[in-house]
């Protein structure tokens, strides 16, 4: 259970990396000169790719996070169910 | 109801006066602790902007919850609120004269804060004083509101002295805010009296949802 | 396992594969540009934090006022999860706003109330860890006053100058990105009631192994 839903994460993170090149007919004006990005304000400078996939990557990494914890607490639980239930058999 | 809440008060009040323990030690802890920001943040002999404010209600915050704790500390020693829940009294009431208690005791220690954090940053803390008490009245019933239903709850709790700010200060957030903000803006050079009205508004309505909800939960929270 | 997890699990997974086909499709915000993506997931994560905490809010209600011991495995296992939803938002949100504001955080209402909201959530589960006997209706009586919280933390953006967006975005997206974030919703609602009977789950098996030790002592 826990493979499929890794590799279903796996086959997934290609795809957000791959992104559609911007579309230049909807730019809000038309651009007259070129800017080079050196000379923006640094807070636009700021590269948006590496933010974009740390947060899906943490979003993926924290939920598969939280199941693997259920999951084992789920497990441990389960094991000491089924040993306290086999020993009260074994005393009726 | 009110008789009762007026007796349960009466009790606390005479039991405190006779020691003024509790009076003491939170009135030394708060000034303790306005002394200390005054050390920590003050530079070259002025306090940051805001300072006096935000420092007061801190103090204010942490003196309470010193003094939620040793109030239920004080009834669980005696078995008194065992007592008190045994008595054929509303639930409510008891809850309500309790919280008046701590009130009581925390107005007293802010009469003698209010100078000090005054004298000690030079705010003009003192220049509106009905909107000032105001701003203290309200949210001191807020805190003491929150702070009253969890110390009683927390009294046959385990690790009770942690937990009280574990629960108590996430929730009152609210309370401190808009006592710091409205605090702030009585002590700006030219007042605005809009902004002061509207924090104290926003700490009434804070003081009247808390106050609620502690009534309709105080009953089930302390049956067993 | 319970019959119902595979099936429902493969479901979440498989919405989840494909959100980000669509949220790579959704066409560029103008200002913000490639960051702005961010929003898909962390505005479905900060309704489902929202939802969670109502949850457990009205578990623990029902619990103090009716003493079901149903309610209070779902109050405890809805806290858990406002917990972990509640750090995706606040983790998703400074990353995009790095960008976006230029700074990683900033103590507008909307930001400082949903932290606050986080941190009663934590507090629950403090309480039901360290608090001893009695602790379930202790944290019941927290889960009230955190619940108060939610609807200011919705509303506060409106009411409020703020950095943060108010919440007319959300109606007038245009159709292409309210598809990929309609389909996140879903993704993430469906994740929600997944993880939230998974969660049940757990406290039911302790629930019976507790029987099982009570049964072994007489």
């Amino acid at each position: 259970m826990r493979v499929l839903v890794l590799l279903v994460l796996l086959v997934s993170s290609p795809a957000i990396a791959q992104q559609p090149a911007p579309d230049q007919s909807q730019q809000p004006k038309q651009t007259d000169e070129f800017v080079p990005i050196s000379q923006l304000p640094a807070q636009d400078q700021l590269p948006a790719a590496p933010l974009l996939v740390t947060a899906y990557a943490f979003v993926w990494v924290v939920l598969f996070a939280y199941v693997v914890s259920v999951g084992r607490r789920l497990t441990k639980v389960q094991h000491e169910v089924e040993r306290l239930e086999s020993d009260i058999a074994k005393r009726t | 109801m009110i008789r009762t809440a007026w007796l349960v008060l009466k009790k606390d009040l005479t039991v405190e006066v006779r020691s003024l323990e509790i009076a003491y030690t939170t009135l030394f802890f708060a000034v303790s602790c306005i002394l200390f920001f005054a050390f920590a943040l003050v530079k070259e002999g002025k306090a940051p902007e805001d300072g006096a404010a935000g420092i007061l209600w801190i103090a204010i915050a942490f003196g309470g919850t010193l003094a939620l704790g040793r109030t239920f500390e004080r009834e669980r020693q005696s078995e008194t609120l065992r007592a008190l829940l045994m008595a054929p009294a509303a639930r409510p009431a008891i809850y309500v004269g309790k919280l008046l208690g701590i009130v009581a005791l925390l107005a007293a220690a802010e009469v003698v804060l209010v100078p000090l954090v005054a004298f000690l940053f030079q705010a003009p803390l003192l220049s509106h004083p009905f909107w000032l008490a105001a701003v203290l009245l309200s949210g001191t019933i807020g805190f003491a509101a929150v702070g009253t239903l969890f110390s009683a709850m927390l009294v046959r709790a385990r690790s009770r002295d942690v937990l009280l700010p574990v629960l108590l200060y996430p929730i009152t957030v609210p309370v401190i805010i808009a006592g710091v903000r409205a605090t702030a803006a009585l002590l700006q050079p030219d007042v605005e009296l809009a902004l002061v009205r509207f924090w104290v508004a926003l700490l009434i309505a804070l003081d009247v949802v808390f106050v609620t909800l502690a009534l309709w939960t105080f009953e089930p929270l302390m049956t067993d | 396992m319970p019959k119902w997890f595979v099936p429902l699990a493969a479901a979440t997974a498989l919405m989840f594969a494909a959100s980000p086909f669509l949220i790579a499709n959704a066409p560029y915000e103008a200002t913000m540009g490639l960051v702005q993506k961010i929003f898909y997931y962390h505005l479905p994560s900060a309704w489902v934090f929202l939802l969670s905490a109502i949850v457990c809010g009205i578990a623990s209600a029902r619990f103090l006022f009716g003493g079901s011991p149903r309610q209070d495995r779902l109050a405890y296992a809805a806290a858990e999860l406002t917990v972990l939803f509640g750090a995706i938002v606040l983790v998703t949100g400074p990353l995009w706003a790095r960008k976006a504001w230029g700074v990683w955080w900033q103590w507008d209402v909307r930001l400082t109330s949903s932290l606050m909201g986080w941190m009663v959530a934590w507090a629950y589960l403090l309480v039901r860890k360290y608090g001893g006997p009695g602790s379930d209706k202790l944290a019941a009586g927290l889960a009230l006053f955190g619940m108060a919280n939610v609807p200011f933390v919705y509303i506060s953006v409106n009411y409020w100058r703020t950095i943060h967006p108010a919440t007319s975005v959300v109606p007038t997206l245009p159709v292409d990105m309210g598809v990929a974030l309609w389909f996140a919703v879903a993704c993430f609602l469906l994740l929600f009631v997944l993880l939230l009977r998974l969660r049940v789950y757990l406290e039911e098996q302790r629930a019976r192994l507790d029987a099982l030790y009570l049964s072994l002592d007489e």
